[in-house]
């Protein structure tokens, strides 16, 4: 039986019939078209489908969609500002920081929380926060240098 | 890939209410949390529910409260509450520590601790801690309220003592008398989501009672008493670690799978157990690693 529920994803409100078994992540993507998530692993292990549900990064593909009514999602979509990449996404860029960019909507947004909450993180702090993101081009040393790039930045 | 199971979802606004909502729909009604568990083994088709009943609108289920000498954990209390709770780094590190090691911040913004119990891996991170502590499990169902010690929780893979109907309210978590210390030590095959190879938990009070449970090399966490009758009221020495270290392969019944040898396993808790019992006093005695200070 569907059910209704209204989430805001990147700051529009959508109203939607859900069934129960409806996964967040392909909630998202399929009828919100919002395809920065990506389907990875769809078992929590890649972090590709990282989103954050009200302010705090999450896998969609572990909660269903109905848990999502009345809550807000931002996806990678989101992070710019009229569309402005963001200082971090720019480091990214310029770092190299990703090749085929796969992991990049998930390292992007573990990284922005990181840097919200922590605006002064050592290395490992970095390497921490994103542990539960797997890259498989770059081996990571970009990401890492682009993340510490930002947050010396935001400092000065 | 989708969830292919068809189930009815019901989200209630007390805990009464879930209690009469499992216990109507049967042994096939799930309690939904933090999902972390339930969604994956809904896609891989391991379990069937007919119901899934969300707790997460009930209201005040998330606090970390200290009630006299005990430190009380919410239902909805996840791992990333542990990390950031004032509560949790003064009266018992030993939660932030093992807190600390589980998955990552996605996961562990959402994965509750009691979720964890109740799923009952054989490697969950929050067993082998919750023993150390002698926390008492608080439980409401049809017939009303009882508390379960952690010891007679776990009965067996995804086994715990919770019977039909009844769902848990809360952990009370005694704070052992000052100065204790106390060390989670979490073997991975890598730093990052991965499951426990094999854990312990050692704590250690003021008069040297030792404490101390092991993770993932059983069927269940549990507390390995013959090492701690040996340990109890003795200064740890080199003798004694070596002592206590000759009883772990008594204390353990490790298996092989995909991320490791039993054989492993087995020699990995003897390192952990000799690492493990030097610290937790170096901690009790002030001079320890700060707790979150990875020793393997």
């Amino acid at each position: 039986m569907k059910l209704p529920i209204t989430m805001i994803v990147n700051g529009e409100t959508w109203p939607l019939d859900v069934e129960p078994n409806e996964v967040l992540l392909d909630v998202i993507r399929n009828r919100v078209g919002a395809k920065g998530a990506k389907i990875g692993c769809e078992r929590g292990d890649c972090g590709t489908c990282t989103v954050l549900f009200d302010g705090r990064s999450i896998r969609s593909c572990l909660m269903l969609a109905v848990e999502a009514d009345g809550h807000e999602i931002i996806t990678v979509e989101g992070i710019p500002e009229n569309g402005v990449l963001s200082n971090l996404q720019d480091l990214f860029i310029s770092h190299n920081s990703f090749q085929c960019g796969f992991c990049a909507p998930g390292i992007v947004l573990g990284a922005h929380e990181l840097l919200r909450d922590n605006p002064n993180p050592s290395r490992h702090d970095v390497q921490h926060a994103l542990a539960g993101n797997l890259c498989r081009c770059t081996g990571y040393e970009p990401i890492l240098d682009a993340v510490m790039a930002a947050a010396e930045e935001a400092r000065s | 890939m989708a969830i292919a199971h068809q189930f009815a979802y019901q989200k209630v606004a007390t805990l009464d209410e879930a209690v009469e909502a499992i216990t109507r729909a049967g042994p096939d009604a799930r309690i939904l949390a933090g999902g972390t568990d339930l969604v994956p083994w809904l896609r891989d088709d391991a379990i069937h529910p007919d119901l899934v009943v969300d707790i997460k609108a009930i209201d005040g289920l998330n606090t970390i409260s200290l009630e006299g000498d005990h430190i009380f954990l919410g239902p909805l209390v996840t791992f990333s509450d542990l990390l950031t709770s004032d509560l949790v780094h003064d009266h018992l590190p030993i939660l932030f520590e093992m807190a600390d090691t589980v998955a990552s911040p996605g996961i562990r913004n959402r994965a509750t601790v009691i979720g964890n119990i109740c799923s009952a891996v054989p490697s969950c991170d929050a067993g082998p801690t919750l023993l150390v502590l002698d926390t008492s499990v608080a439980v409401l169902g049809p017939a009303g309220a009882r508390t379960v010690p952690i010891e007679e929780w776990f009965l067996g893979p995804h086994k715990t003592a919770l019977a039909g109907g009844e769902i848990v309210t809360g952990l009370s978590i005694p704070i052992p008398p000052p100065p204790h210390g106390a060390i989670y030590l979490k073997l991975q095959r890598y730093q990052g989501e991965d499951l426990s190879q094999a854990g312990v938990t050692v704590l250690v009070t003021g008069d040297n009672d030792f404490r101390v449970a092991f993770g993932a090399v059983g069927p269940i966490p549990a507390r390995a008493h013959a090492v701690e009758e040996t340990l109890n009221g003795r200064e740890l020495t080199d003798e004694l670690i070596a002592a206590a270290v000759g009883l772990v392969p008594g204390a353990i019944s490790p298996i092989t799978d995909m991320r490791a040898t039993k054989e492993y396993r087995a020699r990995i808790c003897e390192v952990m157990l000799e690492r493990g019992l030097p610290a937790a006093v170096a901690r009790r005695d002030g001079t320890g690693p700060a707790y979150g200070t990875r020793l393997i």
